[in-house]
């Protein structure tokens, strides 16, 4: 696997929405890079003919039937926001690129 | 906010030099009763927030399951679509962070979509003297996800997210089942793409109408419609290495068109923007663009960037869908008949012309005379009276015909009891126009409207034969005449029987009447 870079670091800050110092970047980099390092490991097993998995369980279709559950009120689903006004969540001002 | 008008080429221009490709991207919000991922109901215009749950607000450790009825509309989409249906296929996380999705993921489909590799063939309409033609959009994936939250923007001047201070976010809407329909790119529609969008938009509403899978209210925006459009040099060689990288042409995509008429306006303005850019020497930038209504333009939005990287994975919280081939095709024998089939057998049966048929589209009667027609009315006459008054008054409120007979409570079984009364000779047409205004005004049904205004055709004989043979009497020139063979003068005789009967006689029967009073019946 290539080398984790600096670059990739501050793009991938930049979509989590988190605010890295330069100091702060330099010290991800090498604590992203030896997190990469170690799981990359796992690649070192032979998975020819082995389907990829992308859930523990062998299992398929679990659906539920088109019927209402009660939901919240309106005070519980807001009951964690840090402000909201007119029974909505009040959110900071949107993304300055669109 | 960007302010720049920008360049467009005259149509004819812009097609002399050019070849428009299109890709239609359409949302369809299904009408399930719950939400795609968890039970809170979908009822549109609900109070803010009060239809959400741990699982649509994305609170930690919430466990979605997955809608059964969003799966199988799904793939009835998909069958209706003539798409292929995936044997095996997954839900994928399409990451972002965007306040109007609170789990910071919109879980979707991605490489793995439930139906895929179909077509709709679409009839456009001929216009300016064009035959109509029928073009075939090939669909490249039908797939399933969810619709976001809605936001309200504050402080700003216009109500846009431009200048917007802070935002308001009410996620009823948040995790609504979104069916999303791609189309490969279309190629080949030239000067009519602007009219094949619009007769693909509107084919693929009549369908889902028909699939019942959705309401398709494009103004309420249950369905919406984006358009990428891009231009290809008409002839020849690759002019620049650009345009080789690039066969297609680099498309623009024009967010959130929310009427048929708008969608063709759309394509049409592109067209101009993309030929005036290219003709100048200038690139098209990939770029996310906003149509307005009231000019018929579109604006920039948002450039492509970084920010499009959505890290895309298999949802771990949800389960694969393995629809089985035994579900697909009994799900397939549920399918509507296609509505354009369905249109051109009911214009067959009911011996409908061209034309006839084509008010009959344009008022959006074709349902409502179906339904009257079931209720034992003749095509003609059901035509007749849908197309009349209850027109008329719909055009004037600016109400669709639908739309307009909910509201007063005109019903198809209603306009076939008006018509029953006039087959039976218990109303004349005259009087038959009357109940029909009163039904209008809200004043009941046609039986109870004709009894209260006390409209009936009298049907004591006697009456009419004492009024015939009076007028018969008072008018011995025109009688003369008529004994004379010359029957059409019998129309200022049935003209005067009538006003003896204070218009509640049958004119054909006081005309038979006359007739065989004077000897030529």
């Amino acid at each position: 696997m290539a080398e984790l870079t600096r670059d990739d670091v501050a793009h991938l800050a930049g979509l989590a929405r988190i605010d890295l110092s330069e100091a702060e970047l330099d010290r991800m980099v090498g604590e992203l890079g030896v997190i990469l390092t170690s799981v990359a490991q796992v690649q070192q097993a032979d998975t020819d003919g082995i389907e990829p998995m992308s859930h523990p369980m062998p299992i398929t279709n679990v659906t539920r039937p088109d019927e209402v559950r009660p939901s919240l009120t309106a005070d519980e689903a807001l009951s964690g926001a840090p402000e909201s006004e007119l029974q909505r969540f009040s959110v900071p001002r949107i993304l300055d690129e669109d | 906010m960007t302010t720049t008008v920008d360049e467009v080429l005259p149509y004819d221009e812009a097609l002399a030099a050019f070849d428009p490709v299109m890709g239609l991207e359409v949302h369809v919000e299904l009408g399930t009763n719950t939400k795609m991922f968890c039970g809170c109901a979908t009822t549109f215009g609900a109070e803010p927030n009060t239809q959400v749950c741990p699982v649509c607000l994305g609170l930690p450790g919430a466990l979605p399951v997955v809608n059964a009825m969003g799966v199988e509309s799904a793939i009835r989409i998909g069958l209706a679509l003539n798409c292929e249906i995936a044997t095996w296929c997954r839900f994928a996380r399409k990451n972002y962070f965007y306040p109007d999705m609170p789990k910071n993921f919109q879980t979707s489909q991605y490489d793995e979509p439930i139906a895929f590799n179909g077509y709709l063939d679409v009839e456009v309409p001929g216009e300016h003297g064009e035959e109509p033609w029928t073009y075939r959009v090939e669909i490249e994936r039908a797939h399933m996800e969810e619709d976001t939250g809605k936001s309200l923007h504050v402080g700003g001047s216009t109500g846009r997210i431009h200048g917007a201070e802070y935002s308001l976010v009410d996620y009823n809407r948040a995790g609504i089942p979104l069916i999303e329909i791609v189309t490969k790119p279309l190629t080949g529609a030239g000067e009519r793409a602007p009219q094949v969008a619009r007769a693909y938009v509107a084919a693929l509403r009549d369908l889902l109408k028909a699939l019942d899978v959705s309401d398709v209210k494009m103004e309420q925006g249950s369905m919406r419609c984006d358009v990428n459009l891009s231009l290809r040099p008409k002839a020849g060689e690759p002019t620049s290495p650009e345009q080789a990288a690039v066969p297609l042409g680099t498309r623009s995509e024009t967010k959130n068109v929310n009427s048929l008429r708008s969608v063709e306006r759309a394509v049409r303005f592109e067209i101009c923007r993309h030929a005036a850019v290219l003709s100048n020497g200038g690139s098209i930038v990939q770029e996310t663009r906003h149509f307005h209504e009231d000019t018929g333009a579109t604006t920039s939005g948002r450039i492509k960037s970084d920010a499009d990287d959505y890290r895309y994975f298999p949802e771990p919280d949800l389960v694969p869908v393995a629809p089985s081939r035994e579900w697909v095709e009994e799900l397939r024998a549920t399918l509507p008949e296609n509505p354009a089939e369905h249109r051109r057998r009911l214009q067959t049966e009911w011996g409908y012309s061209d034309l006839e048929m084509r008010d009959v589209l344009n008022a959006g009667a074709l349902d409502l005379i179906e339904r009257t027609v079931a209720a034992g009315a003749s095509a003609q006459s059901a035509r007749k009276w849908w197309l009349g008054e209850p027109s008329r008054r719909a055009n004037t409120e600016a109400l669709e015909l639908v739309a307009y007979a909910d509201q007063v409570g005109l019903t198809p079984a209603y306009v076939a009891e008006l018509q029953s009364m006039v087959d039976a000779k218990r109303l004349n047409d005259k009087m038959a126009r009357q109940v029909l205004e009163g039904v209008l005004d809200g004043e009941g049904a046609p039986t109870a409207v004709a009894d209260a205004r006390g409209l009936e055709l009298v049907q004591d004989d006697g009456a009419l034969e004492a009024a015939v043979a009076k007028v018969i009497e008072g008018n011995p020139d025109v009688a003369d005449k008529i004994r004379d063979g010359k029957v059409q003068a019998a129309g200022a005789l049935i003209g005067q029987v009538m006003k003896e009967m204070k218009g509640q006689a049958d004119a054909g029967k006081a005309r038979e009447l006359i007739l065989s009073t004077l000897g030529e019946g």
